[in-house]
């Protein structure tokens, strides 16, 4: 099989990782992100119809005229419509709304208009900032444990990589984040934390095993054998959500966008952050070595299910 | 013998996929429309001869019943139509008077046997099928009055603390008024109190006998107050209609007091709306000594026994707010009890009451704020009142027998539904202020339809696709690996419908992305033998090898994931958590059914047969 010098390559990739952190960091402090309803609140506007209109030619025409985030509901019977738009409330959207509907030739009469406030609360937002950090300082101590303290930083770093990137995509496109994104986001870090531990694990293997006292060489490799596995992983799920994005409909679009940026950004991290880190915290085989003993008691475990 | 499983192995894998047969079944049958009446208070449901009536009304009116059904407390219509829903409960509330809920509902029509084994499908989404709308409004008027009470208990054990005598509160409106027996007195306190409650604005008034002091919270101050009630009482709201996060409700605010609380499936409206709606509180205080002055001291009389009643102190030890967790269970007699665990500052006060008053009695107190809707004509008009009132009652009366800590439990209550009620308010929190329902409707989907119909297209295609991609690259073996993902996909459901989940688009997608990455494992597995068949083992070694060499990798991954799942489920709230046990549920069935589902297809194919060939 052919064997890329993945190592090698590392300055470019530092430099392009670099460019896209900086970007990344540059639209996240300028634009911010673009939140979704479900973090900013917005506008409730009920409206009640003489005759059953179309739902989707309601959203069509709110959309159309530039409303965001617009969903549109029936509510209680099927001639009232419940819409909720992603716009900061004033006494004026209600009657604009109505008269907006009226352009169709329908029958319609504001019921009420009113500001509704973000379905996640300050609770939410506080408690999952807190969550993750405590979450990623657990990985770390596992990592550390299970690996070296060196593998740690890696993992660590190429997270914060990842979860920046996929951020700075969504602020630079203006991308909506709600918290189906956030589930998202959460998602990627499932996903790329688990592509840095396969190739860690493989990097540990070589070194135990191999008399090559040469890092990149024993990094390359263990890459070079994972990389099969890497590329099928990638791909079967990058099959799935691309099939969303193409398919899926307004719903699932920034879901797949955050999710296939996230994966393709994971993917590179896992061979060029959390790899080339080792190279650049001077891993050597010495550091893997007292754990000869811990060794010896993995492969007692490995009793297969 | 390499690959060979012993048999209790593949019956445990018989097991598992039968018990996620069943609980994944349900979701094969679609609820019903209904409407269900059950009784606001007592455990008894409407007569038979009421149901009777209703029953002809709701034929008289063209509505096509499927069936009904007389369970324990309630009843439930089942109608043929959905559309039919909203016309039949306000015709049969109209039949009914104040001490029955009529509400929508989506009545189970998963068959008996599977009822029986608590199987239930998963509840479709806000967004896929909509459910029910309640508004709420928070009792702003309450809130402010809560404050106050709150306040001028403190107040007093100020005074108390700084021996300054006082003959009265009274509160009113925004107004708590101290009475004095002298202004030395009433001048002292005041310099005491304006130190600790800077809220208030403070004047004097010299009345007859006393002197007194009013004062007056400022209007920056209410206002701070009403935000910051309908805020808690948001929070309360999500955590009492999602303890779990998989619920998927949306709970939001509404213009300056009204609280919006939207719930899927709208499976039993009258329990939710119960559970909602409730402001059960808990007070723990002190019984009166026989000597003690009248205005430390306040009459209550029992809540299963209104002749019964006993003078407790005015202060209170401590409120429900202090109980950090609380579950229901049952005493040697098979009376329902609560189980309290308190929190660090609420244990102190517990123990210090406690400790120096062991041989007095204790009482637990009920406080539920309610509404009376009464309907007056009024020019013509029929006007809707809602009258505010509080509810108090002694639930227990109990000697201390010695200092009570953080954990105690309380009995006395009248069932087990109430137990379990009391229980999830406790540690759901009590709201800051009342609220009382304005509106109930049943909402429509929030995806259109064609969104609906898109996201399911693509959601197939995806997985057809990664079926597609595994056969072409694994052969044999990616047919294997497809069927433990199906069985992953069957398990996940199962779970999720034991879990009580419901289902969004998003989480459709959610399980599908799982999929994709849950073949992970076998990728791992199968790139592994491959390596190993080119390093030149025998084939039965080279199939023992490759499970065996991935295993490592595949633990420390998803170990690693669980852990940040397991994190985020126990900090996290709301949909961070639903996503958290969605994920690790993900990464355990996709080990299993990928690390011993697939290796037990091995096994039977493979193991212990002279094999010439890898189709791999």
């Amino acid at each position: 099989m052919r064997q890329f010098n993945f190592m090698g390559q590392r300055r470019l990739a530092y430099f392009i990782s670099g460019v896209m952190l900086l970007i990344s960091i540059g639209s996240l402090a300028v634009q911010q992100l673009n939140l979704g309803l479900d973090f900013t609140g917005g506008t409730l506007v009920e409206v009640r119809y003489d005759e059953t209109p179309s739902l989707d030619g309601v959203r069509q025409s709110l959309e159309n005229a530039g409303f965001r985030d617009v969903s549109v509901q029936t509510f209680g019977t099927s001639t009232e419509v419940l819409i909720r738009l992603q716009q900061a409330f004033d006494p004026e959207v209600g009657a604009e709304v109505v008269s907006l509907l009226r352009v169709e030739g329908a029958g319609v009469d504001l019921v009420r208009a009113e500001f509704v406030g973000a379905q996640v609360g300050e609770q939410l937002r506080d408690q999952s900032g807190l969550g993750l950090l405590l979450a990623f300082g657990m990985v770390m101590i596992y990592i550390a444990f299970r690996f070296q303290y060196k593998f740690a930083i890696g993992a660590l770093l190429s997270q914060f990589h990842d979860m920046l990137i996929v951020l700075g995509v969504l602020s630079l496109f203006q991308l909506e984040f709600d918290l189906t994104v956030l589930a998202a986001l959460l998602a990627v870090i499932g996903y790329s934390l688990n592509d840095t531990i396969v190739i860690y694990d493989r990097i540990r293997e070589t070194i135990r095993k191999s008399r090559v006292e040469d890092m990149p060489t024993i990094i390359n490799d263990a890459i070079n054998q994972t990389l099969s596995r890497t590329l099928t992983t990638s791909i079967s799920t990058l099959v799935v959500l691309v099939a969303l994005l193409i398919l899926g409909g307004d719903m699932l679009q920034n879901f797949s966008i955050a999710l296939i940026v996230g994966v393709v950004v994971g993917t590179f991290s896992s061979v060029y952050v959390a790899s080339a880190l080792l190279l650049m915290l001077k891993l050597e085989r010495k550091d893997l070595i007292p754990m000869r003993k811990d060794d010896a008691e993995a492969e007692g475990v490995d009793e297969l299910p | 013998m390499l690959n060979r499983y012993p048999l209790w192995k593949y019956l445990l894998i018989v097991f598992v996929l039968t018990v996620g047969l069943i609980y994944s079944l349900p979701n094969l049958f679609p609820a019903d429309p209904a409407v269900q009446i059950s009784s606001a208070r007592s455990e008894t449901p409407i007569s038979a001869q009421q149901r009777e009536q209703i029953q002809s009304a709701l034929s008289e009116a063209g509505i096509a019943i499927r069936a009904t059904e007389v369970s324990d407390n309630a009843v439930l219509i089942r109608l043929e139509e959905s559309d039919d829903q909203l016309v039949a409960r306000e015709l049969i509330a109209t039949m009914l008077d104040d001490d029955y809920v009529v509400a929508i509902n989506l009545a189970e029509s998963t068959p008996a046997w599977l009822q029986s084994l608590a199987a239930s499908p998963m509840t479709l989404g806000l967004d896929l099928r909509g459910g029910v709308h309640f508004l709420l409004e928070v009792d702003m008027d309450a809130a402010v009055e809560q404050r106050l009470e709150v306040n001028a208990s403190a107040m007093r054990e100020l005074l108390r603390g700084e021996r300054i005598r006082y003959r009265s509160t009274d509160i009113d409106g925004q107004t708590i008024t101290l009475t004095f027996l002298n202004a030395e007195d009433r001048n002292a306190a005041r310099s005491r109190i304006s130190r600790d409650f800077p809220d208030f604005e403070y004047s004097t008034r010299d009345a007859g006998r006393g002197a007194s002091l009013v004062m007056t919270m400022s209007d920056q101050a209410v206002r701070e107050l009403q935000d910051y009630a309908v805020n808690q009482n948001l929070t309360t709201l999500r955590n009492r209609v999602d303890e779990l996060g998989v619920a998927e409700p949306m709970v939001q605010r509404q213009g300056p007091d009204q609280i919006v609380v939207e719930l899927p499936g709208v499976q039993d409206t009258a329990s939710a709306k119960r559970v909602v709606g409730a402001t059960a509180n808990l007070e723990f205080r002190l019984e009166a000594r026989p000597d003690t002055p009248d205005v430390e001291t306040e009459p209550f009389s029992f809540r299963n026994d209104e002749s019964r009643t006993a003078d407790l102190m005015r202060d209170v030890i401590i409120t429900g707010d202090s109980v950090s967790n609380a579950s229901r269970s049952f005493d040697e007699n098979g009376r329902p009890q609560v189980n309290i665990n308190l929190d660090g500052t609420g244990g102190t006060l517990m123990n210090r009451a406690t400790r120096t008053n062991i041989g007095r009695n204790m009482a637990v107190l009920f406080i539920e704020h309610n509404t009376r809707t009464t309907t007056v004509i009024e020019d013509g008009e029929e006007i809707e009142i809602r009258e505010p009132y509080v509810e108090r009652g002694l639930i227990s009366l109990a000697t201390i027998q010695s200092a009570l800590g953080n954990s105690f439990r309380i009995t006395g209550l009248d069932s087990p539904t109430e137990a379990a009620d009391l229980a999830l308010l406790l540690r759901s929190g009590s709201l800051a202020a009342p609220i009382y329902f304005v509106q109930e409707r049943t909402i429509g989907p929030s995806l259109g339809q064609e969104n609906i119909d898109r996201g399911i297209m693509s959601v197939t295609v995806g997985l057809l696709l990664v079926v597609l991609f595994m056969l072409v690259r694994y052969k044999v073996f990616g047919l294997f690996a497809n069927i433990a993902l199906t069985i992953n996909v069957i398990l996940l459901i199962a779970a999720m419908s034991i879990l009580g989940a419901t289902l969004t688009m998003p989480g459709i997608a959610g399980i599908v992305l799982t999929v994709g990455m849950a073949i992970d494992a076998n990728v791992l597995i199968f790139e592994r033998i491959r390596e190993e068949v080119r390093a030149g083992l025998s084939i039965q070694q080279a199939l023992h090898a490759g499970y065996e060499r991935a295993f490592t990798s595949i633990l420390d991954a998803n170990l690693t994931t669980l852990l940040v799942a397991s994190v985020l489920f126990s900090i996290g709230s709301g949909p961070v958590k639903g996503f958290a046990i969605t994920l690790s549920l993900g990464i355990m069935i996709s080990m299993f059914t990928a690390l011993v589902i697939t290796r037990a297809m091995i096994n039977l194919t493979h193991g212990g047969r002279p094999v010439k060939k890898l189709w791999i």
